[in-house]
Formats: structure tokens, C-alpha cells, sequence
């Protein structure tokens, strides 16, 4: 606000403030003989003036929408509350991490698709994998049958994991894993071939998405009840702070609750509440909130609407501060820094005329590069169509590349700061989410938010009118209800073959048949008797890794213990 | 909405399923809620069904139609499975359709296998609407 920033010249508060009152009463004045201007000049009939989220914009903003609390809300790029970022050098100390989600097929095929993406200049590898491995099923399971290797890679047990990674050495690379309900026993699998390739399990680095609450949530790949689930990923926090303290053991994510309708307001606030309910749980076990917060990491989706997501992304990382610091007495200022990915919104791009995605992807980027992301992974053009080709994630990859070096917005730390339309945006969601937490708290909480379906029917509430808007033309989508095309040409596509489940069903029954069976037998047992006897469960299933039990075998076993999950189910 | 070829005196009966272990149920409740504010009765799985329990759900509530949702690329073991069985009970009358993220030639293919009408990204829920009173003013008396 030009009043704050006057030049003091020896004047007393009371002078000062006077002439604040001033600037405000002239800047007032001004405002309304623009807004009698305005008034009587017409406006476009095909334009609604919502964000994609359905929030009503202003057709101006002014040094009036701004808080005079602002240099109080921005701190410095790398000072509390970080909304200008968590480093304090941005993308001139190190650029966001490239990181391509990827995964399909067999653990060669996958293997392949990374040192491409390598090979191309990526930075970080991210592995996608398939259903069944999502849910906790071998590849030779019954249920797993049609989706093996489908929508991502195929890893049943240590070996797989082995494979997947071979050539590439654990302790160079950082890798994101998306595993959620058997998150901890995918890890295993990882620290287990890193130990396997001779590196050092301390040097790992990366991130495993372990976010059990969005998967109830939204994504729905669950696997034990939600308390089981929660004590499970608070023995990662503890294990991992001890042994692999570089290791981000979650990615408390947004994206998924995005994609499956909700707003970007309620993306913002139910993941930052997931967040709290992780923290609240870590302090419930006797951790000292410092030991766990620095590797909490978090997940955004990009949308279309520009400064709405750049907005978030900032609100985000203030909100998390203010409470790890305010709410949980964190006192080591890691834990009070949100770092988080950032990947294109899937959901915004169009099956028709999917060249037309090359361009959304990249207005998205620039979105998450403004919004201070410190990784990013780029959809793919063809997404909508199927899994994509080496010739559109390359594209996908390239737009990365062409933003980071050629547009200029790394120079400068957060550019937007100060924008009275960004700035405004940034208090807006912030007392929104404040808002939401208060609702979700009259609901219990998020647990049991979660088990009432109200936070889903939340979601499919905001899905089901964003359909609504769509089909009455409110909202208006390129290629899908206008400026359509009749004979649109075929866009080539991958293909993933039934080979996959033929050579993951004589990989595993290879592996079964070359493995100690009593070992494996001691191994499940351990497990068993750790997690009956409320222990850490860890250290037995890391031994069930190493002893090569299958992601099944494991999942079983504990479901013996903690039972399976049911959902909610309505519409 | 076409309305006129439906002379039906009670509501289309149809059931929404997810089939498989993939979770992305956005669309299928999209589509659900839009079928149900079409007048239909509309009943769905929820997730994670197997064929088979997708196939005595739909006998058991007495279906005209079974509607499923793939976004996992696993439609060509899916639907003719979801097919085959009702068939098999005796249901061929039962309409199997869907949507979901499906290549044009595999919808080619899982027509020529019985499976009816299937609907990609960016559909208008009227059109599926359109779609199922039309099949369902032709095929269904009582």
C-alpha cells in the first residue's frame, strides 16, 4: 500500500496516519468515478467473471483490496511466513525439479521410459504404478486381472523393485513414489534394493506419497480402516527420521481431491487439514513435533485459472506456517516451510482437440513456476486418450525446459508479489480455508468428516455443478462446447499390451519358487506379531522385503490385524 | 431431451458400476446424479467390483441397463466379462454401456462383442441420457 511505504521524513505516527486517510479517501473518490465510467460502458455477454472454481472476480483491484498487514503477511522470500517462497533465493539458487510422473507395463518397460527421461535432461524420476500395486494385489491375483501394467508399472515384490530401478544408482537419483494404502511396504521394497545395489539407505532421497486421508477422500486406493492406516504412516515418520533422514515420508496432497471436482479452495483446506491431522498424530504417538515436520512435503493441482492457483500456492505455504508454528509450537523453522510438487490438472484437458492441451499445460506451468513449486511434473497432450508416448511427454518436458530458460520469470523471486489482485486473492483463500478447517472441526474432525462421506459429498457436489456450467454453457471449454471441430484427425496413441500380465504372472511365480519359504513364513509372522502387539512395524517389514514376500502376501497378513476399509457409497 | 420414443410407464432402471481396482469415480457419480435428474432409478456399486458382483447386482435389483465406468485401460477384459455373465444368466436383454478414457478401435471391437453405445472424455450427460431412453423406447414393453 503506497501509504505504508511513504518516507517517514521526521513525521510523527499521528501525521502519518492522517495522510494515510488521505491517500485512501483520494484513492476512494477515484474508484467511484472509475466505477460511474465503467457503468455505463457494456460488457462482454460470453464472459461470466467467475474463476474456474466459480469464485466471483472483481473487475478491478486496487491498493484498497490489499491488507494493511501486507509486508506482515509476505515476509521475504525464505522468511515466516514464506509466503513469498521458502527459499530465500528462488529459482535463482536452483530451479524447480523436472519430474515426469511415469510408469507402465513391467518394471523393464518402466525402467526404460526413466533412463529416456534422463537421458533428456529430467532431474528426478517419479514412478506411476499400476492398480493392483496401488491396492496392495500381486500381478497374479484374480482382481488384478485387465489392469496389470495398464496405468502404470507392475511391482509385486523386491525383485520387481530391483528391476525398475536397475542401472540407476538410488543414492544419485531422487524419486517421487505415488503410493498411498501400501505405502509403507513399497517402501520397504526400495529401501530394500537400495541396500541390494550397496548404497547407503541414509543418503536416499525422495518423497513416497503416503497420504491415506485423500485417498478415503478422493482417490480411493485404500487398503485398512483409517486409524490402522494413520498408526502405520506415523511408524514411517518415526523409522524414516532415524534411517533415512532425507526421505520425505509424505506428500500431503491436493491434486487428487482437485481432480475428483473440488474447488480450489476446498483443495487448499483439505489438504492443509489432512496435513494437521498428520501432525496431530505424530504428537498423539510422543514424537517431538521438530523430529517429523521438516519432511512433510505437499502436492497442488494446477488448474486453468492463473491467479487463482497462484494465489493458493501462496496462501498455502502461509497458512501452514502460521499453524505449525502458532497451533503445534514448532519451533525449527524447517517444519514451518511447505515445500510441495505440482502437476498440470489431468481433469482440465480435453479429449477433443487434444493439441489444444500442449497449450493449456503450459499456461498451468507458468502458473506453478509463479506460484514458487519445487517440483513439477508436465502432463502429456494425449493423456485423455490413453498413457502418453515418448513423442508427447517429451513435448511435455520440453514445455518445462522452454519456460525455466527462455521466458524470463526465474530472474526475479515471486514477481507477483504485490499485485493488488494477487495479493487480495491470497487473504481471500486464506480466510476461506480458515473457514472450511472451522467446518470440518464441526464435523469432527477429518476422520470423522471422512467416515460421514461429507468431505466426498463436498467434492461431488463441486463435480457435479462444474458438469452443470459446462453443459449450460457458463463455462466455456476450447473444443469441447465451442469452437468445435466435426472431423477431428486421429492422434497416434500407446498401446499397452496384454504382455505385461503374462511376464509379471512367470516373474513372480520365479520368484516364489527361488525364495526361502520358511524365511518368508518367519518374516510374515514377525510382521504379525508387531502389529498385534501395537509395535512399529517397520523393522519386520523391511525383513518381509528383503525375504521377498509379496506386496500381497503383506497387505494380507496386516489385513488380519487391522481388517479392510469400506466406503461410504452414494452419488 | 428425447422423450417421445420412450412409452415406458415406469422409470429406466439402471445400475452404475466401477469395475476393477481403479478409483477415479468422478465421472460415474457425475453420470448417476445426471441419470437420476432424468427421472431414471439409478443404482451404483460403488468401487472396486468385480465382474462378478457387478453382474449379481444387476440380476438381483432387476436392471434394464448396466452402466460402467473404466478409466484404467483394463475395457477389453471388463466389459465382455461384464457381458458374458449376464448372458450367461440369461439376461442378454440387459444393456451393457459405459464411458470412460476408451480408444475409438476398442470401441469398434466391444460393439462387435455385444456391448452397447460407449462414451468418451467431454460428453454431454444428455447425450448418454438420449442415448438410453432411445435404446430403452426400442427394447423395453414393460
Amino acid at each position: 500500500m503506497t501509504a505504508i511505504n511513504d518516507e517517514h521524513d521526521g513525521r510523527s505516527m499521528a501525521e502519518r496516519l492522517a495522510a494515510r486517510d488521505e491517500e485512501i479517501e483520494r484513492l476512494e473518490a477515484e474508484l467511484s468515478a472509475w466505477r460511474e465510467q465503467a457503468a455505463g460502458l457494456p460488457t462482454r455477454d460470453d464472459g461470466e467473471f467467475t474463476s474456474v472454481s466459480g469464485r466471483a472476480v472483481e473487475p478491478l483491484y486496487t491498493a484498497l483490496d490489499v491488507s494493511d498487514k501486507l509486508q506482515e503477511n509476505l515476509g521475504l522470500p525464505g522468511q515466516y511466513p514464506f509466503t513469498r517462497g521458502v527459499h530465500p533465493t528462488g529459482y535463482r539458487g536452483k530451479l524447480w525439479t523436472m519430474r515426469q510422473f511415469a510408469g507402465f507395463g513391467t518394471a523393464e518397460d518402466t525402467n526404460e521410459r526413466f533412463k529416456f527421461l534422463l537421458s533428456r535432461g529430467q532431474t528426478g524420476l517419479s514412478v506411476a504404478f499400476d492398480f493392483p500395486t496401488l491396492m496392495g494385489y500381486d500381478s497374479d491375483s484374480p482382481r488384478s486381472e485387465g489392469e496389470v501394467g495398464k496405468c502404470g508399472v507392475a511391482i509385486s515384490s523386491l525383485a520387481d523393485m530391483e528391476t525398475l530401478f536397475d542401472g540407476i544408482p538410488l543414492d544419485k537419483v531422487s524419486t517421487s513414489m505415488t503410493i498411498n494404502g501400501p505405502a509403507a511396504m513399497l517402501f520397504c521394497f526400495y529401501v530394500a534394493a537400495a541396500e541390494k545395489q550397496g548404497v547407503d539407505i541414509a543418503k536416499l532421497q525422495g518423497t513416497i506419497q503416503n497420504d491415506i486421508l485423500k485417498e478415503y477422500v478422493a482417490q480411493h486406493a485404500w487398503v485398512y480402516p483409517v486409524e490402522p492406516a494413520m498408526k502405520i504412516i506415523v511408524d514411517m515418520f518415526e523409522w524414516a527420521s532415524e534411517h533415512t533422514p532425507k526421505w520425505n515420508t509424505i506428500s500431503i496432497s491436493g491434486y487428487h481431491i482437485r481432480e475428483a471436482g473440488a474447488t480450489a479452495t476446498q483443495e487448499l483446506a483439505f489438504t492443509l487439514a489432512n496435513g494437521f491431522s498428520y501432525v496431530q498424530h505424530g504428537i498423539d504417538r510422543g514424537l517431538d513435533v521438530d523430529q517429523f515436520a521438516p519432511r512433510l512435503s505437499f502436492f497442488w493441482d494446477v488448474h486453468n485459472d492463473f491467479f487463482e492457483e497462484i494465489a493458493k500456492m501462496r496462501a498455502a505455504r502461509r497458512i501452514w506456517a502460521r499453524h505449525m508454528r502458532e497451533r503445534f509450537g514448532a519451533k525449527d523453522p524447517r517444519s514451518w516451510k511447505m515445500r510441495f510438487h505440482s502437476q498440470t490438472a489431468g481433469v482440465s484437458l480435453t479429449a477433443q482437440q487434444p493439441h489444444n492441451n500442449i497449450v493449456r499445460v503450459a499456461y498451468q506451468a507458468m502458473a506453478a513456476a509463479l506460484g514458487g513449486t519445487q517440483s513439477l511434473h508436465t502432463n502429456a497432450f494425449d493423456e485423455t486418450l490413453a498413457l502418453p508416448t515418448e513423442e508427447s511427454v517429451r513435448i511435455a518436458l520440453r514445455t518445462q525446459q522452454v519456460l525455466a530458460y527462455e521466458t524470463g520469470i526465474t530472474n526475479t523471486i515471486d514477481p507477483l508479489a504485490g499485485s493488488y489482485y494477487v495479493e487480495a486473492l491470497t487473504d481471500e483463500m486464506e480466510r476461506e480455508a480458515e473457514a472450511i478447517f472451522a467446518e470440518i472441526d464441526a464435523q469432527g474432525g477429518v476422520t470423522a468428516a471422512i467416515e460421514k462421506g461429507w468431505l466426498q459429498r463436498q467434492i461431488a457436489q463441486s463435480a457435479t455443478q462444474f458438469q452443470r456450467d459446462v453443459e449450460d454453457g457458463r463455462r466455456l471449454i476450447v473444443g469441447v462446447n465451442a469452437f468445435t471441430e466435426h472431423d477431428e484427425p486421429d492422434v497416434e496413441i500407446l498401446t499397452i499390451g496384454e504382455d505385461a500380465d503374462r511376464v509379471q504372472r512367470e516373474r513372480l511365480a520365479e520368484v516364489r519358487a527361488r525364495r526361502d519359504q520358511s524365511q518368508v513364513e518367519t518374516c510374515l509372522a514377525a510382521l504379525e506379531s508387531a502389529a498385534v502387539a501395537e509395535q512399529n512395524i517397520m523393522p519386520a517389514m523391511l525383513d518381509c522385503a528383503r525375504a521377498y514376500c509379496t506386496l500381497y502376501e503383506i497387505r494380507h497378513r496386516l489385513e488380519e490385524v487391522y481388517g479392510a476399509y469400506r466406503e461410504p457409497v452414494f452419488f | 431431451m428425447m422423450t417421445e420414443s420412450n412409452t415406458l410407464s415406469r422409470p429406466i432402471r439402471i445400475l452404475v458400476a466401477k469395475p476393477g481396482l481403479d478409483g477415479h469415480d468422478r465421472g460415474a457419480k457425475v453420470v448417476a446424479a445426471a441419470l437420476r435428474d432424468a427421472g431414471m432409478e439409478v443404482i451404483y456399486t460403488g468401487l472396486h467390483q468385480t465382474p462378478e458382483m457387478i453382474a449379481t447386482a444387476a440380476i438381483q435389483e432387476d436392471v434394464d441397463v448396466v452402466g460402467l465406468s473404466i478409466l484404467s485401460g483394463a475395457h477389453m477384459t471388463l466389459f465382455p466379462r461384464v457381458r458374458d455373465l449376464l448372458v450367461e444368466a440369461g439376461r442378454e436383454d440387459i444393456l451393457v454401456t459405459g464411458g470412460g478414457i476408451i480408444p475409438d478401435k476398442d470401441i469398434e471391437a466391444l460393439e462387435g462383442l455385444g456391448v452397447g453405445r460407449l462414451f468418451g472424455p467431454g460428453t454431454p450427460t444428455a447425450d448418454l441420457i438420449d442415448y438410453i431412453q432411445q435404446w430403452a423406447g426400442a427394447n423395453l414393453t414393460e
